[in-house]
This record gives structure tokens, C-alpha cells and sequence, in this order.
């Protein structure tokens, strides 16, 4: 190689360290700088997270991120149990674990990311079928396993799924009114309320935000 | 209604909605491309680089810029990572290790976006907005500039020269990429994306406690990570999170962002070659392969196949109930059919044959309609690939656009076509044939064998998408899928920008009587045919050990 051609390549390459530092101030920080001053004007609540409040004023969360509704873990035990008052979730059996910067109880997400011949799917699959069904059965309301939801036996791909689907809501109805000792027609009529259906007909899924629902259940439930 | 019904109208509507837009931004690129004009803030930044922006370039120079250009962006990527725990805006998160640092500098840079590690516990501020979103821009503005190049090629005759890499980067990335990003972020904030830098703090919930967030710089990384088919998410869960994805609104929006540029620029390319009738016949290539793909990834994910998904009654592992089954597969075939890889839902957790269509689409070539300006300039070596097969068949010399396909010609557009499948094929033969690498498989046999090549098919070809159940945050993964994104990326442009060269170089070759008329749909339908028969031929083998030995068991 001789001294031109080293000296051609050095010219370049330092023309291409200037380009990304230039173009750098321009899409790493005047862009995310200026969506962010307008996104907080115009959308100040959506661009922090969409958070909702309970009747008492106090934030129980995001209406975007679902949550657990368990029973304080006891001792010796490996996962708390569900608290069967509230609507319940999905399943999400694939969150990451907080590693590497475990300073931090982080909020994270995940798949499961298991297929649909993983024995260890299949089992989770037929457990979380036979919980919801032992679960949701009551005194005066048996649940048949056929009307068990996908939705109530898998886990979503971030795992913070905040909806489920009406089906699911719907067979919960029964066990809700009866642990919080409310009529089933109003709980059902709660139900209803909660449930949207698809964007102008056709965009996405019907569904139910547990979060949502579960606030204003506990509104009811204070009330009564 | 059905959700087949409902997911058929969203499929429509999108169509509709790309139809729209894809004209006037098509015409709008080829203007961008073709301009003599430099705006103010364009002539700052050429001052800054200290480059003539008007200076043009034969191909081994338009090749050096690039060249440069990404080598530049990989050290200063790996750097800032490397440096991360000892840096403000962080987080308070380390230092990345040296090969996880590596493997995501080479994977932004190559416009890939594979993703070895978990965004929210790894990545602060300065890394994903200072660092990763920036890529998101400048390595779809590369793509670009380099399939422009290729058009450029083609349209111009007895010169050798292709324009100029830096005015085409900066071009780009300020007349195109950055507009419709500001756009697209403040729509999906509207929809309930976050955007705002308050780290990591604590809410309220609703059983008592708190939880805490990872806040950021979410929607205007989002927005750029679809429209540039980067797919690197701010969060683990990619586009399934709810906070980079809200709503179905969200959803349908983000697919038209990922499939918006690609299928553009075949009006950008009809409009610069002189003949708009010769993009829509590359476009109808490309449509006719999408569509497909959409309506047999839909088939299979309602018709869930498969032992644990026959039990649920529905393949809603690993997919939003927002979305549903039809949102998330016109996703998962938009992402994977384009360079995109940004995931709705996972694609491990898809049936067999869905998984099988998720790989396939890869495999393609990603070509239709393709990554940012790489999905146009391989589909335009496909392109030269069927003339030379239908020259072959009636025994003439092949031509496309007025240009000669000779020795020259059909030797690189062969190297191109050769240089994927030889390191998907290789590094997953080795890999599997390893002890180590085995470990990382969540799933046993022929998905495990599926993780590992759709890993492999998924670097080399710069999707980035993953069977996520392998753990690829290992020394091994790190380097050879490290290596296979760079190989794969970097040394199709070479052959591309060389093939670019050689045809501007030619006189045009009148057209007669005989001249295979490449812009009819009987040319657009040869072209289907040619890639599906040369990628069949190539991976059908590979792909029989995996998807398709699970999809059939079930």
C-alpha cells in the first residue's frame, strides 16, 4: 500500500467520523429532543404512560400495562396466589428475570417464546385450563372447559398484556360477584362497560382492561 | 364479525393506505435523488464533513464512502457502549461486554437490529437515543443510497459515475427519513407510546406497592425503528410491549411505516429509469409475494396446529389480545418479508408452518417488498437474474432496461445471490454440529434446530426478528452472528455498487422486436417464479429439518 492510498483512506474514514457526529446532533438529539417538548405538550399524559387514578385520586398504574392481582406471597411459598376478588390476567410465564443491573425491581417483559409442541407449554396450558376452571366454579355456576378462552391459558408476547377477552371476563363474572358479595347483574353490567370492541369495526380484537375494570369494581365494592 | 373477516379489512385498508401514500412519496424520492439543490442546514452539515456534495463518484469511491461511513459508525457504537456504566444518561446500568457490544454495534450499523440483550435492563438513555436510534436513521439511509446507486446505474449510460455517497446520506436521511419520523412519533404517542426522559421511576398499583418504569425516548425511536425496517426495540418485548405499541391503531400504523419506503421506491426507480410501467412491474412482483404470504400466515395461525395450541383452543402464546390472531401475523409476514424484524408477537410461539413462513420470508431475500433500499436493489439482482433465464430459454442476449445483462453482469449478480444462503447454511451447519451452541436451545429437536437457523437466516440476511427462545448472548452467538450481519450486509453492496458501475458504463441497447418486455405482468410473474425456485432450491433441505418437520408432525 503506498503512502497515497493510506493517506486516501484516512481522508475518508475521517469524513465518515464527521458524518456521524453531525448527523448525530441532528437525529440523536435535536430529533428525539423535539418530539419529546411536543409530545409532552400536546400529549403530556399518553407520553408518560398513560397512568390512571382511583377514585381516592391515587395512581394504581398504567391503563396500557397489565399487572398481577395476587394475594401477598406467603412464606415457603414460590408464587403468590391469585386474590380471586379481582378480574384476573393472563398468564405470563415468560418475563425476563432483573440480571446484570439488578439494583433496579424493573418492570420487564417477555415472550415465553416456547412452541406448540414444548411439553412445558403443554403443561403450563392444561394447569392454568384447570385453575381457571377450578377457580371460576361456584356454588351456583359450574364452568364448562370448552368455554375456557386461549387468551386465559397463554401468555402474551411482553407478558404486560392489559386486556383480556370478553369471553374470559365473562366466565369470571360469576366468582367475582360471589367473593365480593355483589349482585351478578352488576357485576355483568360492570363488564359491559369495560369491554371495547374493535376500532371502527374492524381494527384489532374485542376486549376488557383488567386494570380498568378491576378500579372500578373496587369502586362498587366500596361503595356497597 | 369474524376476526378473519376483521382481519381481512385490515388488510385492505392497509393496502389502501399504501397505495396512497406510496406515489407521492415515490415521486418525492426521486426528486430528493435527482436535485442539484442543497438546502441550508444541508450545506452546514457538507461544510462540517468537508466534502463537495456535487463531486461525482465512480463506484469503488461511492463504495469507499460507504464503507467508511459504516466502519465509523460500528467503532463509535461499540464505544459508546463499551464506556456506558462510566457515562451520565445512563441509568445506572454497566458497561456492555465486549462481544455483546460488538454483535449490537455490528447489527445497528448493518441495519439488522438483532438484539442479544433485554433494552430495559441494559440500554440507557445516551446508548438507545444517542446511539441505537441514530443507526436506525443512517443505516436505512445508507440502504438507500446505495439502491439509488444501482438505479442510477441503469439510467445512465456511457459514464461510470453514480453520484455522490454524502449528499445521498444526508439527502436521505433530512428530506425523507426525518419528516415522516417527527410525523409518525407524535402519532403514536397519540395512540399512548411514551416519550419522555424521566428514567426509571416508581407508580403506583393497584394491589398496594409500587411498581417501577424504564421511561425514555420510546416513540421517536419506534417510529424510526419501522419506517427504516431497522426493528430494534426499546423494550425486551419489542412492538408487543404496550408502551411501543398501544393500540390496534398503533399496530396498523407501524406495519404501513415498516412496508411504506419499500414499496415506494419502486416508484422512485420507475420515475428514474424514465419508465414508470417498469416499477409497477417490479412492485407487482413484490405484492403479489406479500399478499401471499399474509394470507397463508393467516390460514395457519387460525387454524393452530399444534399440541398446546389444539388444548388452548386458539395460537395466542406469545400474541396481544389487542392485536389478536390477524394483526399479529400481518405484522409478523410485513416484518420478516422486509428487513425489518421488529416484533408483535413471537415467533417461536407461531405454529410450524407459521414459523416455516416467518424463515421463507427471510430466506427470499428479503425482497418483497424488502428492506429500505436493500429490499429494491435485491429485488433489481432478481430482476437481472430473470432476464438472463429468459435469454437462456429463447437464446438471445439478455437485456434489461436497455442495458447488456453480459459475463460481467450475471457473474456479481450471481456472487450477490450466493453470498446469504452460503453464510446462513455454513454457520448453521457448524453451529449445530458444535457441542456448545445446543445449550443455548429452549426447545428440543426440530424447533431447536429452527432457532439456530433462524438466528443465522436472520443475521445474514439483516432482519433481526429471532425464535428468542435461544439464548444468544453467548461468546459464540455474539461473534458469528456478528460476523454473518456484517458479511451479509456489506459485501452484497459491494457486488451491487460494482454491477452499478458496470452498466453505467455501457452505450443503451436499442429495443426490437425481440427484446423480452420487462415491464408486462408476464415478466412480473417470471419474476415471482425465478426467486421462489432459486430460494426453494437453495434452503428447502434446511427448512425440511425444521418448520417443517414440526409443522407436519402436528
Amino acid at each position: 500500500m503506498t503512502n497515497n492510498t493510506v493517506g486516501s483512506t484516512a481522508r475518508v474514514l475521517g469524513a465518515g467520523l464527521r458524518a456521524l457526529l453531525v448527523l448525530t446532533l441532528v437525529c440523536g438529539v435535536a430529533y428525539p429532543l423535539a418530539v419529546t417538548g411536543a409530545a409532552q405538550a400536546l400529549f403530556h399524559d399518553r407520553a408518560n404512560g398513560s397512568e390512571i387514578k382511583d377514585p381516592h385520586g391515587r395512581v394504581v398504574g398504567s391503563s396500557l400495562i397489565g399487572q398481577r392481582y395476587d394475594l401477598p406471597p406467603k412464606d415457603g411459598e414460590e408464587a403468590p396466589a391469585a386474590d380471586l376478588r379481582w378480574f384476573q390476567p393472563r398468564p405470563s410465564n415468560g418475563l425476563g428475570t432483573n440480571s446484570v443491573n439488578t439494583q433496579y425491581a424493573l418492570l420487564l417483559s417477555g415472550a415465553t417464546n416456547r412452541s406448540g409442541d414444548n411439553e412445558e407449554l403443554i403443561r403450563w396450558v392444561k394447569d392454568a385450563r384447570a385453575a381457571v376452571v377450578k377457580d371460576n366454579t361456584t356454588a351456583t355456576y359450574e364452568v364448562n372447559p370448552a368455554d375456557v378462552p386461549p387468551d386465559a391459558v397463554t401468555s402474551s408476547g411482553s407478558g404486560l398484556d392489559p386486556h383480556i377477552s370478553p369471553a374470559y371476563a365473562k366466565l369470571q363474572v360469576h366468582r367475582v360477584a360471589d367473593r365480593n358479595g355483589l349482585d351478578v347483574r352488576k357485576v355483568r353490567a360492570l363488564v359491559a362497560d369495560h369491554t371495547t370492541g374493535r376500532l371502527l369495526g374492524f381494527l384489532g380484537e374485542p376486549r376488557v382492561n383488567v386494570l380498568e375494570l378491576n378500579t372500578a369494581l373496587r369502586g362498587l365494592t366500596e361503595h356497597s | 364479525m369474524s376476526p378473519q373477516a376483521a382481519g381481512l379489512l385490515q388488510l385492505t385498508a392497509l393496502i389502501a393506505a399504501l397505495a396512497l401514500a406510496c406515489r407521492p412519496l415515490g415521486d418525492h424520492m426521486a426528486k430528493v435523488y435527482s436535485s442539484d439543490k442543497h438546502s441550508r442546514p444541508e450545506k452546514w452539515i457538507y461544510r462540517a464533513i468537508g466534502v463537495n456534495p456535487a463531486a461525482e463518484m465512480r463506484w469503488p469511491s461511492y463504495l469507499r464512502g460507504v464503507l467508511a461511513f459504516s466502519a465509523a459508525s460500528v467503532l463509535f457504537l461499540y464505544l459508546l457502549q463499551r464506556i456506558q456504566g462510566s457515562m451520565p444518561g445512563s441509568l445506572g446500568f454497566s458497561s456492555i461486554d465486549p462481544d455483546q457490544a460488538f454483535n449490537t454495534a455490528a447489527s445497528f450499523v448493518a441495519n439488522t437490529n438483532w438484539q442479544s440483550y433485554s433494552g430495559e435492563q441494559a440500554m440507557g438513555h445516551v446508548v438507545q437515543t444517542g446511539g441505537l436510534a441514530v443507526q436506525n436513521f443512517l443505516s436505512a439511509a445508507v440502504g438507500m443510497a446505495v439502491a439509488v446507486a444501482l438505479v442510477r446505474g441503469f439510467a445512465r449510460s456511457r459514464t461510470g459515475e453514480l453520484g455522490n455517497f454524502w449528499a445521498d446520506l444526508v439527502r436521505g436521511t433530512v428530506r425523507v427519513l426525518l419528516p415522516i419520523s417527527v410525523i409518525g412519533a407524535l402519532v403514536l404517542v397519540a395512540c399512548g407510546a411514551i416519550q419522555n426522559f424521566s428514567g426509571i421511576h416508581q407508580v403506583g398499583q393497584f394491589t398496594g406497592g409500587t411498581q417501577e418504569w424504564n421511561g425514555g425516548a420510546v416513540a421517536s425511536q419506534e417510529a424510526i425503528k419501522e419506517l427504516g425496517t431497522n426493528g430494534g426495540g426499546y423494550f425486551n418485548a419489542n412492538s408487543a410491549h404496550p408502551f411501543e405499541n398501544p393500540n390496534p391503531l398503533s399496530n396498523l400504523f407501524e406495519i404501513f411505516l415498516i412496508l411504506l419506503i419499500p414499496f415506494a421506491l419502486t416508484r422512485t426507480f420507475g420515475r428514474m429509469a424514465g419508465s414508470l410501467r417498469q416499477g409497477y412491474a417490479i412492485l407487482g412482483a413484490m405484492a403479489v409475494i406479500w399478499i401471499g404470504f399474509t394470507a397463508l400466515m393467516m390460514w395457519t395461525e387460525f387454524a393452530h396446529r399444534g399440541p398446546a395450541f389444539e388444548i388452548a383452543g386458539g395460537a395466542m402464546e406469545g400474541k396481544e389480545t389487542r392485536f389478536g390472531i390477524a394483526g399479529s401475523s400481518i405484522f409478523a409476514v410485513a416484518t420478516t418479508l422486509t428487513s425489518t424484524g421488529a416484533v408483535n408477537s413471537f415467533h417461536s410461539s407461531y405454529t410450524g408452518f407459521g414459523g416455516g413462513i416467518t424463515l421463507l420470508g427471510m430466506q427470499l431475500g428479503e425482497i418483497a417488498p424488502g428492506g429500505v433500499g436493500s429490499g429494491l436493489y435485491g429485488m433489481l439482482i432478481m430482476a437481472v437474474i430473470a432476464v438472463f433465464i429468459a435469454g437462456l430459454m429463447v437464446g438471445r442476449t439478455p437485456e434489461y432496461l436497455g442495458k447488456k445483462i453480459g459475463t460481467r453482469q450475471i457473474k456479481l449478480a450471481a456472487c450477490y445471490i450466493l453470498v446469504t444462503p452460503a453464510l446462513v447454511l455454513g454457520f448453521t451447519a457448524v453451529a449445530v454440529a458444535l457441542p456448545a451452541p445446543a445449550d443455548s436451545m429452549t426447545n428440543s429437536g426440530a424447533h431447536g434446530f429452527s432457532e439456530i437457523l433462524y438466528a443465522y437466516t436472520s443475521g445474514a440476511n439483516n432482519n433481526g426478528s429471532a425464535f428468542a427462545g435461544l439464548d444468544a448472548d453467548t461468546p459464540w452467538f455474539n461473534t458469528t452472528i456478528g460476523i454473518a450481519i456484517l458479511l451479509g450486509r456489506f459485501l452484497p453492496m459491494v457486488f451491487v455498487l460494482a454491477l452499478a458501475g458496470s452498466l453505467a458504463e455501457q452505450r443503451p441497447v436499442p429495443e426490437t422486436a425481440g427484446t423480452l418486455r420487462t415491464d408486462k405482468p408476464l415478466y412480473a410473474g417470471l419474476l415471482v417464479g425465478t426467486i421462489l425456485i432459486i430460494t426453494g432450491l437453495t434452503y428447502f433441505p434446511a427448512l425440511a429439518l425444521g418448520p417443517l418437520a414440526e409443522g407436519l408432525a402436528s
